[in-house]
């Protein structure tokens, strides 16, 4: 499959570049080509790609939940509507298990990540070459269908959910209980910059941490899938083994994807439960 | 990884579809559920009574059931003495009427053995006469005689 590409060097750039659209270095707009021109676009380029298979995996997501929502009744629920209701309930207890507090936003924003998460990450058994294979026959020359092995899709979530915890920590606390939560531990007042420094670590840490553990994680199995794709343009032996490979490793990486958006989803509501707690 | 604007689009997309879940998704599927739990409960509970309803009703059936074993035994406790206050009163009529029966009987019998005697005693008397006449080959006035012939009748 890589025949088409000068080397496995090439083959694996190609396949983790992004088909970003931004201004070039001449002052025309358009689509880059290759990474040094994504590069000289700056900030003020977006990735089509990630963004496209995002919103779309999030439309799919709330078009299907819209539907057995609007279909729940009292009565005995059926299909599409038991499945639904049965994450729902998972959900909600997760979200009961770890969110002390009342909160309306806390349970569908957690809905939310899950399932958006885990679509994001279910893409990633799409073997590396069959969608951008079709993409380049119309003419689209890169494209990444895994959304959460862009950096830039997990710190969007990650950052929303750190400005959460941020508001709901000065509401809660107020804006003085908030600073006292940061100043004010783990050492006594007067080592107060000392304090700043370690809450003000471990305050940043959340967002980062939260946004890199879900790329990271994709992001290296997505390489693999990639490394396993390249077997198959290294003759017959290697190829087959290269099956073999890529089947083991999809299914551990159900396991992965699952496990990668079910972690997302409970960190973001243990930080809005610390975030909400007041007694400190 | 280098950063541009996808960040910001990604931020407002994850907002928007919190929102949209938030209000769209999450109350009504909740709401469905907790109704429906309420009904379960609802209808649980309706069973257990029904359970206590039916334990109770079986207590009860039982109850009147051995109620009405005991007066069907009452009833046929007293059919029974009725019957045979009934045979023997009929034995009783039957007694006196046979009684009766054997008076009148032995009433007839009585009269009968008169008559006969009677009949009995005037044949004789008319034997005797005949035999008289023969005896004494003459003709006897029965009429002048007949005190004689009486007093013979009467010695029969």
């Amino acid at each position: 499959m890589a025949g088409s590409y000068a080397n496995s060097g090439e083959y694996i750039k190609h396949h983790l570049t992004n088909l970003t659209y931004g201004q070039h270095a001449d002052g025309s707009w358009g689509i880059a080509h290759g990474a040094d021109e994504i590069k000289e676009m700056g900030f003020w380029s977006i990735n089509l790609d990630s963004m496209a298979f995002s919103i779309g995996l999030g439309i799919f997501f709330l078009w299907i939940f819209h539907k057995a929502a609007k279909k729940a009744s009292t009565d005995a629920p059926t299909g599409l509507l038991n499945f639904v209701e049965m994450l729902v309930e998972f959900i909600d207890d997760s979200v009961r298990g770890s969110f002390s507090g009342k909160n309306p936003l806390v349970a569908p924003l957690a809905l939310t990540i899950f399932i958006w998460i885990f679509l994001m990450n279910l893409m990633d058994l799409i073997p590396v070459d069959h969608i951008p294979w079709l993409a380049s026959l119309v003419g689209i020359p890169y494209l990444k269908i895994v959304p959460s092995t862009d950096p830039n899709i997990t710190f969007g979530m990650s950052l929303s959910v750190f400005a959460l915890v941020i508001y709901y920590s000065i509401k809660m606390k107020g804006p003085g209980g908030f600073f006292a939560e940061l100043a004010f531990h783990p050492f006594p007042k007067f080592m107060m910059p000392i304090n700043l420094v370690l809450e003000g670590v471990t305050l940043i840490a959340k967002p980062v941490s939260l946004a890199l553990r879900l790329f990271g994680n994709l992001y290296a199995g997505e390489m693999i899938f990639i490394l396993i794709a390249l077997m198959y343009s290294g003759g017959w032996v290697l190829g087959i083994s290269g099956g073999f490979l890529q089947l083991g490793w999809a299914i551990f990486h159900i396991l992965i994807i699952t496990l990668q958006a079910f972690i997302f989803m409970t960190l973001t509501i243990v930080y809005l439960d610390m975030a909400s707690q007041t007694d400190h | 990884m280098n950063f541009n604007a996808t960040l910001i689009g990604q931020t407002i997309t994850f907002i928007v579809f919190v929102w949209f879940c938030m209000k769209y998704i999450w109350p009504p599927l909740m709401a469905a559920l907790d109704e429906r739990n309420a009904r379960i409960s609802e209808g649980l509970a309706a069973a257990q009574r029904g359970q206590q309803d039916l334990e109770d009703a079986q207590v009860k059936v039982s109850e009147s059931l051995n109620d009405a074993k005991a007066q069907a035994q009452e009833i046929i406790n007293q059919a029974q003495k009725r019957a045979n206050e009934i045979v023997d009163e009929a034995k009783d009529s039957a007694r006196g009427e046979a009684d009766k029966i054997k008076l009148a009987a032995s009433a007839d019998i009585d009269q009968q053995v008169t008559a006969a005697r009677e009949q009995l005693r005037k044949e004789v008397s008319v034997i005797a006469l005949a035999g008289a006449e023969q005896i004494l080959k003459r003709e006897v006035d029965a009429k002048v005689h007949a005190d004689v012939l009486d007093e013979l009748v009467a010695q029969i």
